[in-house]
């Protein structure tokens, strides 16, 4: 185990980053919409550096039931895991949305696992698309995985970060407009990774504003 | 001829964005910053702006919102709503306000084009 202080973003390199998330999950929300038909409600996102515990905690005391996740690893230059996170009771009203509603009960209980892979897919490769396009990186992603727990659960996958137990949790909400649907974005990266992330904000910011 | 234009955004980044596009197209306009709806609204009381560029996602009120907003007190005021969030509903409603939805990240063609267009508003309004 590490002691070393991580090297926390600097208050510009963190507006980059929530930046760099808030035109990922737009584009993604857009994504969405043509999917569900309906439109898509976007929290501004939340930018922070936490333990895996706080990460944990903060989505425990906001979620207290059973959850699904849908999971991606992401490999390149940064690497790491992004989370698309819903109320185990939400998924199936997800998935009678993007099915379109006529669907018996038992067609959509079948079709759940592979609509709520979809669906991560679609959001969470568009998100982390736009971000490595914005940072002249590619990212290499691997196919979606469903998972069901709760946030210690999603938190604690294995292998455990290399480095250290500091974890970037990036939380953004988003609604469904008349269906009663919602859910967080979660990315968690390490610190070598962060380290990496730093440098590739800089460059964003020089490139952007310099 | 100088104009002045309202920024706002909640991301200092893309407010020195568009800063920077603005150096390039329009260096002797004056740049006005603001980081969410209400400091908008307080500097627009100030003083009238030509012409505003509003952030869609904000914390506390949105770009559309605010658009609104400064529509009833400057009916014929030019104002682009940036957003990735290109969902049909939005767009809409920008429409809807009679501002011009841009594409973020926002590219300097883009804003060349929507002040070329803005200027024109604002000389047959002065008319």
């Amino acid at each position: 185990m590490t002691t070393t202080a991580p090297p926390l973003l600097n208050e510009l390199q963190l507006d980059a980053l929530t930046e760099l998330v808030n035109l990922g999950v737009s584009r993604a929300a857009t994504n969405l919409r043509e999917m569900v038909g309906a439109q898509v409600h976007l929290s501004v996102p939340t930018v922070e550096l936490v333990t895996r515990s706080r990460a944990i905690a903060i989505l425990a005391e906001r979620e207290s039931n059973n959850l699904v996740a849908v999971h991606q690893v992401f490999e390149g230059d940064i690497g790491g895991r992004a989370l698309l996170i819903f109320p185990e009771t939400k998924s199936l009203e997800l998935v009678r949305a993007i099915t379109g509603g006529d669907l018996p009960l038992e067609d959509i209980i079948e079709l759940e696992q592979e609509a709520l892979a979809e669906t991560g897919n679609v959001l969470l490769n568009s998100c982390l698309a736009t971000i490595a396009n914005m940072l002249h990186r590619s990212l290499k992603m691997s196919l979606p995985e469903v998972l069901r727990g709760n946030a210690a659960t999603f938190f604690s996958l294995e292998p455990p970060p290399e480095a250290g137990d500091i974890v970037m949790f990036l939380y953004i909400t988003f609604a469904v407009r008349e269906r009663d649907i919602s859910g967080y974005i979660a990315m968690i990266m390490d610190m070598p990774s962060l380290t990496a992330l730093t440098h590739l904000l800089d460059e964003f910011i020089e490139r952007t504003a310099g | 001829m100088t104009y002045k234009l309202l920024i706002v955004d909640d991301s200092k980044l893309a407010r020195m964005s568009v800063a920077k596009a603005m150096k390039a197209l329009y260096p002797d306009w004056t740049r006005v910053e603001a980081a969410n709806a209400d400091e908008a609204l307080a500097l627009s009381g100030d003083a009238a702006f030509d012409v505003a560029l509003l952030d869609f996602n904000m914390p506390g009120r949105d770009g559309l919102e605010l658009a609104g907003d400064l529509r009833k007190k400057h009916p014929k005021m030019p104002i682009a709503i940036i957003s990735a969030n290109h969902q049909d509903e939005i767009v809409a409603r920008a429409t809807a306000i009679g501002a011009t939805f841009l594409p973020k990240p926002l590219t300097e063609t883009a804003l060349s084009g929507f002040l070329v267009t803005a200027l024109t508003q604002i000389g047959s309004a002065k008319r």
